[in-house]
């Protein structure tokens, strides 16, 4: 098989190394003025589409598409995908600000933008990073191969093609597990799959002349109406500070009555 | 100054600025004078062969750089899904 399509899932979420706060409603967490980059998982998915280019050739693999579901702003991490290397981008414009997306957009009506996006661009094959280190759902890739009625490969510590055949070895509870499939098919990339490249100063310059298409969730007629409400964010519990004890008797009756003997 | 090595020196600079932004100990205040002040050093450095070799030395800086920016991503999301 040959003229292969990737579609890369690219989300963008707020930075790894921010520490998260929860906003003063308790509904959500706070989006402004925090650095955003792309969902690390999902570099990792580019960076495996870019890696089946590189070892099948462009005559197998004809182009890798890098698309996002998100605010205006979102087309930053669609350089960032475009600088690692994708030849385009497409933007599916949701929302005004990050504060914004996180209120409209569930994994369902990802999964649905996704679909109209497939149905369009008909690639071979879809990854996705295996959840966002936002809201950690894990559900966009299953749900698409669920709507697209394809098979899926989730949490991929490695993956080969050859021809139309798909192997993909997964990580699970208590081992490895290995599974092929045939094309076209969804697949999501777990932490161990590669290291994803560092998009450098002039390939960010190159990508902002690489192509980058806009749609709205209207003009692909899909209804991203939110199904689940969220009802209250709330911090983790701030950790107890430890404290000295002089002696071993003191000691004895803290684990006492900690319940600890 | 005119050598031949004046583009790739400015390039190899910028390229460095722009990673020092995601730097641990700070952009403004700890990588932008550290970067400089070794920039400045090799001012007086007029012979090809010594400028190159600064030059080598900066590649390997930058390659250790996004070594490290890799380990402390691939680290932190280690121990929040992992351990």
């Amino acid at each position: 098989m040959s003229n292969l399509k990737i579609l890369v899932g690219c989300k963008r979420v707020i930075d790894f190394a921010v520490k998260v706060r929860v906003n003063s409603a308790k509904k959500a967490v706070e989006t402004a003025n925090i650095k955003h980059s792309l969902n690390p998982f999902d570099e990792i998915a580019v960076e495996e589409a870019l890696r089946l280019r590189e070892k099948l050739g462009n005559n197998v693999i004809k182009e890798v598409i890098a698309l996002t579901c998100g605010p205006p702003k979102a087309q930053e991490q669609l350089r960032t995908a475009l600088a690692m290397g994708a030849d385009r981008a497409i933007h599916v414009e949701v929302g005004k600000d990050d504060n914004d997306v996180a209120n409209i957009l569930q994994p369902l009506a990802v999964a649905k933008l996704f679909k109209a996006i497939v149905e369009k661009e008909q690639p071979s094959l879809v990854i996705f990073g295996k959840q966002a280190i936002d809201d950690d759902a894990s559900q966009t890739g299953q749900m698409l191969a669920g709507l697209l009625n394809w098979p899926q490969a989730t949490f991929a510590s490695k993956v080969e093609l050859n021809g139309d055949k798909l192997t993909v070895t997964r990580e699970v509870d208590g081992g490895l597990e290995t599974i092929s499939s045939k094309l076209p098919a969804v697949v999501t990339t777990d932490l161990r799959l590669n290291e994803p490249r560092f998009a450098t100063l002039p390939n960010i310059m190159k990508a902002k002349k690489k192509p980058l298409v806009k749609f709205t969730p209207d003009q692909l007629s899909v209804d991203i109406t939110p199904r689940l409400e969220t009802i209250s964010v709330v911090e983790p519990p701030a950790r107890q500070g430890g404290s000295k004890v002089g002696t071993v008797d003191e000691l004895i009756s803290k684990l006492k009555e900690a319940g600890a003997l | 100054m005119s050598n031949p090595l004046k583009y790739q020196v400015r390039d190899l600079y910028k390229k460095l600025l722009f990673l020092g932004r995601e730097y641990p100990s700070g952009y403004e205040n700890f990588f932008r004078p550290k970067l400089k002040a070794a920039f400045l050093k090799n001012r007086d450095l007029k012979n090809y062969h010594e400028i190159k070799k600064a030059i080598d030395l900066g590649e390997y800086v930058i390659k250790e750089l996004e070594t490290l920016y890799y380990l402390r991503k691939y680290r932190s999301l280690k121990r929040s899904y992992y351990n």
